[in-house]
């Protein structure tokens, strides 16, 4: 068992789960609401000091009354420790605060789970789809209720992509050229301003659905 | 060595044509054109997956694509013949090989590399394009996963025949078919069947 585990049942009492080890490696359970919190300790206390954020991902069990657990795989650069922390969600309730004002590299890492598995990470600064195209509107793949072969048929699943226009994923604000705006070619600013992505689902109509 | 440009050397046997210029001949024009379209068939290389390594082995040395006249890769869309779509199509990539396929210059044709380009291979789920054939009107399907170089060469020379079997003056083969208004190539019904499980797939729409 990795020490952390105590450390982190001395700081935040009861907020912390059970703890096991499993194939070598120590996994602790933080309720969801603390998670950022215990992370931010981990990360900068001495003696902790889990500087690199691994993985961000997450597990929905087959049995439908067990909750989905968000993993943080950290791991200490210094001290060459890994910790495994999970946090348990209630499937009506799929939020959990964002990693991204502590690691920057948690960006990607929860729009995956977003895209994923339609847990929604409060703050992200950017948490749009990253797999899936943005106007995917099938919903979360790697649900356990979600089909293998998704929810429309082959043939609308075809009519959609083709009419995806593969040059519309960058808005003005990714390409950073808001303040340039008026300088730009006339059909460049044209198609801009279209906003040729497409209709976007929105997250409450998808979770509905399912 | 006193040679005129453009004629051959002078030897024996070309005395009994001493009376005509050397610089012309007599053809069909189909096998002239067919001849020609089939000896530098430049390929559009789009690779997605694992099957592109083996077009990369079978552009290499020892096998040697420039046998038959493909060793330029044209990465332009227009400046190239064949579409080599070597591996699996996700539907995000559908609309992106439709786009190369508008933009290549006629003649043109297609070969499907391997059993996910022709029809969706083991990946008969929510993300993977069930055979580009949907997408894209294929001239050869090429099985295997991967196919090996032997079996891309085959695929090659296949297409070689078929273009050899074409004539200038049926303009319905060079035609453009754009996306009908369903925004499909084919009809609805006809892309499900396409899309139906293959092989040794089986009818999986849930998990549980």
């Amino acid at each position: 068992m990795n020490p952390s585990v105590d450390a982190l049942r001395r700081v935040f009492g009861p907020r912390i789960g059970r703890a096991l080890v499993s194939c070598g490696d120590t996994i602790v359970y933080v309720d969801a609401g603390r998670v950022a919190e215990a992370l931010r300790w981990l990360k900068e206390t001495p003696g902790q000091q889990y500087n690199y954020l691994v993985d961000v991902t997450a597990v929905e069990y087959r049995d439908p009354e067990r909750p989905l657990e968000v993993v943080y795989e950290l791991f200490s650069l210094d001290r060459r420790a890994a910790l495994r922390v999970k946090a348990e969600l209630s499937k009506d309730r799929l939020e959990i605060d964002s990693l991204v004002p502590l690691w920057a590299g948690a960006n990607w890492l929860e729009r995956e789970v977003y895209d994923m598995f339609g847990i929604t990470f409060r703050g992200h600064p950017d948490l749009r789809r990253i797999l899936m195209w943005e106007t995917y509107a099938e919903g979360h793949p790697l649900r356990k209720d979600f089909p293998l072969r998704g929810r429309f048929s082959r043939a609308e699943q075809v009519r959609q992509a083709l009419g995806a226009n593969p040059e519309a994923h960058y808005s003005m604000d990714e390409l950073s050229i808001a303040e340039t705006y008026h300088e730009l070619p006339e059909d460049m600013r044209e198609r801009l301003a279209r906003g040729e992505r497409g209709v976007i689902p929105e997250p409450g109509r998808e979770r509905g659905r399912e | 060595m006193g040679l005129s440009p453009g004629h051959a050397t002078p030897g024996p046997e070309s005395r009994v044509l001493s009376g005509m210029s050397p610089n012309w001949m007599t053809t069909k024009l189909d096998f002239l054109v067919n001849w020609a379209r089939t000896s530098s068939l430049w390929p559009m290389p789009f690779g997605t997956a694992c099957c592109a390594i083996e077009f990369m082995a079978t552009a290499a040395s020892r096998f040697d694509l420039a046998r038959f006249g493909m060793e330029r890769m044209a990465f332009s869309p227009r400046q190239s013949d064949v579409l080599i779509c070597a591996g699996r199509l996700p539907f995000k990539l559908a609309p992106v090989i439709r786009r190369i396929y508008d933009q290549m210059t006629q003649p043109k044709w297609v070969i499907s590399m391997g059993a996910c380009a022709s029809t969706g291979g083991i990946f008969d789920n929510y993300a993977m394009v069930q055979g580009i054939d949907t997408v894209v009107p294929v001239d050869v399907y090429v099985p295997g996963c991967p196919p090996r170089p032997e079996g891309l060469l085959y695929g090659i020379l296949l297409l070689h025949k078929k273009i050899r079997g074409e004539t200038v003056v049926d303009g319905s083969l060079r035609q453009e078919r754009p996306l009908d208004e369903t925004g499909l190539r084919l009809p609805p019904d006809e892309v499900d069947e396409l899309s139906e499980p293959f092989g040794n797939s089986i009818h999986q729409t849930r998990s549980a």
